[in-house]
């Protein structure tokens, strides 16, 4: 390929789809390059995406879209040893709100949006730097072949953005600012999904876990209802594994949590269709410098567009978001014929008006705060059943008043500096 | 059920060359034994040597033991286009 292409977009994920779709429908050249056999091969979800804040970007698209279930029900379950406290919140009113998916089948299909648009995809190509010339990026350079020259790269090219550390963008990851997720992908026919989590056709379940399935530190577990499969897994900050031995090994820590109780029934006799993992961004925004340069922007994961505040975990939404502003941005610079930060560093006020970086912002804290209130995975959870298991028990002695029971634990929780410590740290979620 | 047993479930194109290497001066070896502990895959053992290896072919690309080798002991990069694991449900 020779000359200078309008837009390189570097990563099949949906940051770097949606800027291409965007971009494509503007009639701009674009070509986007993947490392895998299509877009989607190398990425993984949880997960869900929440709809509310995307639903007027691309409003063509979501009708469509290839979703697994639509979310009714949000459970939470607090783990302690043996037992359990589960929270179900079973609402017609968020109905809608968010949808299960899996990316495989989710980002194919929107890179088929884009190829109808006329963007150009090419799979199966590593890129392996950028072309940097003056203190502006000018293109990249592909693994074991020539150089591709462009007026702007956008780099959308994940958590571990090899190209936004060469683009000067963003800081070295750190252990503290990510976690692992693993999952397993379990088959079970539709109508067993059906019965066991009792939902109709297309309805979901949202199910996250705290406390013990970390063996008390940072993280948790999941499980989303897809058609006719369950996405089943747990997630855990690196932080526990660098700076202590005494957690189990990664593998067996979901080996556990799928043998308890609350979820060896639920999965019991599915089949392991597909046993993934993949870092997520914890608070892993605070290590971008910068979202743009000369020639250059970074969305989604790269850019460390995610959040968790503990009951809803999101990135998906701000990567579409952020793939949908900077092709707009990119539609402004191609009428200005301005590739510099002039113009780029719209991008950033775009982000900045919109969800994505308010919420970001907002939020900026929760991931540390979530991290730094370690007692959220093993005291808390733990003094809650407890407090559970004396307001059921029946002893053969005489029982406790309930309203001593609860003064009991109260007195426990309120007698306690660190508690009125961590309240302080919550504020901030 | 066993990690190799979940590992088989998924689709890889493995390429002759590993695109993982550990650099046997920096890594502490039994002293940190991290790597082993954290990847999802299991893919690192101490050996009787006393060597850390890496059975590269069953890597899931999720970069957690490049990110937290507290010695920057592991080289880690995306294998070539086309080669490794390719999700079939992601």
């Amino acid at each position: 390929m020779n000359g200078v292409i309008d837009v390189i977009v570097v990563g099949g994920g949906l940051a770097g789809l949606s800027a291409a779709y965007g971009l494509a429908k503007a009639g701009i050249e674009v070509l986007l390059l993947e490392r895998g056999d299509y877009p989607g091969s190398k990425n993984v979800t949880g997960g869900r995406l929440y709809l509310e804040p995307i639903r007027s970007i691309f409003p063509e698209l979501w009708e469509e879209a290839p979703f697994e279930r639509c979310v009714k029900k949000e459970r939470l379950s607090l783990l302690a040893k043996i037992s359990s406290l589960t929270l179900e919140f079973d609402s017609e009113e968020i109905k809608g709100q968010s949808y299960t998916l899996l990316r495989s089948k989710f980002d194919k299909w929107l890179s088929e949006k884009v190829e109808a648009q006329g963007g150009l995809i090419i799979p199966q190509k590593k890129v392996t730097g950028l072309l940097k010339e003056n203190g502006w990026v000018k293109g990249v350079v592909v693994e074991g072949e020539e150089e591709l020259r462009s007026n702007i790269v956008i780099i959308a090219d994940g958590v571990l953005s090899p190209l936004a550390q060469q683009a000067g963008l963003k800081e070295e990851i750190s252990p503290h600012r990510v976690a692992v997720g693993v999952k397993e992908v379990i088959q079970l026919p539709q109508e067993e999904i059906n019965k066991r989590f009792n939902l109709r056709d297309n309805e979901g379940v949202a199910h996250l876990f705290v406390g013990e399935v970390t063996e008390g530190v940072f993280g948790g577990g999941f499980l989303y209802t897809n058609l006719d499969t369950v996405s089943l897994g747990i997630v855990i900050g690196l932080e526990a594994f660098t700076d202590s031995k005494e957690v189990s090994e990664v593998p067996r820590l979901l080996e556990n949590f799928k043998s308890r109780n609350e979820v060896y029934p639920l999965i019991e006799g599915g089949e392991v269709a597909e046993y993934s993992a993949h870092l997520i961004p914890e608070g892993a925004f605070g290590l971008t410098k910068k979202l743009f340069g000369n020639g250059v922007l970074l969305l989604g994961d790269a850019a460390g567009f995610a959040l968790n505040h503990g009951i809803t975990v999101r990135g998906m939404d701000f990567a579409i978001a952020s793939g949908f502003f900077a092709s707009e941005v990119v539609k402004e610079a191609k009428k200005r014929n301005d590739f510099s930060i002039n113009t780029l560093s719209l991008y950033e006020s775009f982000l900045r008006n919109s969800f994505v970086l308010k919420d970001m912002y907002n939020f900026k804290n929760s991931s540390e705060i979530l991290w730094s209130v370690s007692r959220l995975y093993n005291y808390y959870p733990r003094l809650v059943l407890e407090f559970f298991k004396d307001i059921f028990f029946v002893p053969a002695e005489n029982k406790e008043k309930l309203w001593k029971t609860f003064c009991r634990y109260s007195k426990k929780l309120f007698c306690d500096f660190q508690t009125y410590k961590d309240l302080w740290k919550l504020r901030g979620l | 059920m066993k990690v190799d047993e979940k590992l088989v479930k998924n689709f890889f194109r493995v390429k002759q060359d590993s695109h993982i290497t550990i650099d046997q001066e920096l890594c502490k070896k039994s002293e940190c034994k991290v790597c082993v502990r954290i990847c999802p895959a299991g893919l690192y053992e101490l050996n009787e040597d006393g060597k850390i290896s890496v059975e590269y072919t069953g890597c899931l690309e999720c970069g957690t033991c490049w990110i937290s080798c507290p010695y920057k002991a592991i080289k880690w990069e995306y294998p070539s286009g086309g080669f490794g694991v390719q999700y079939r449900y992601g």
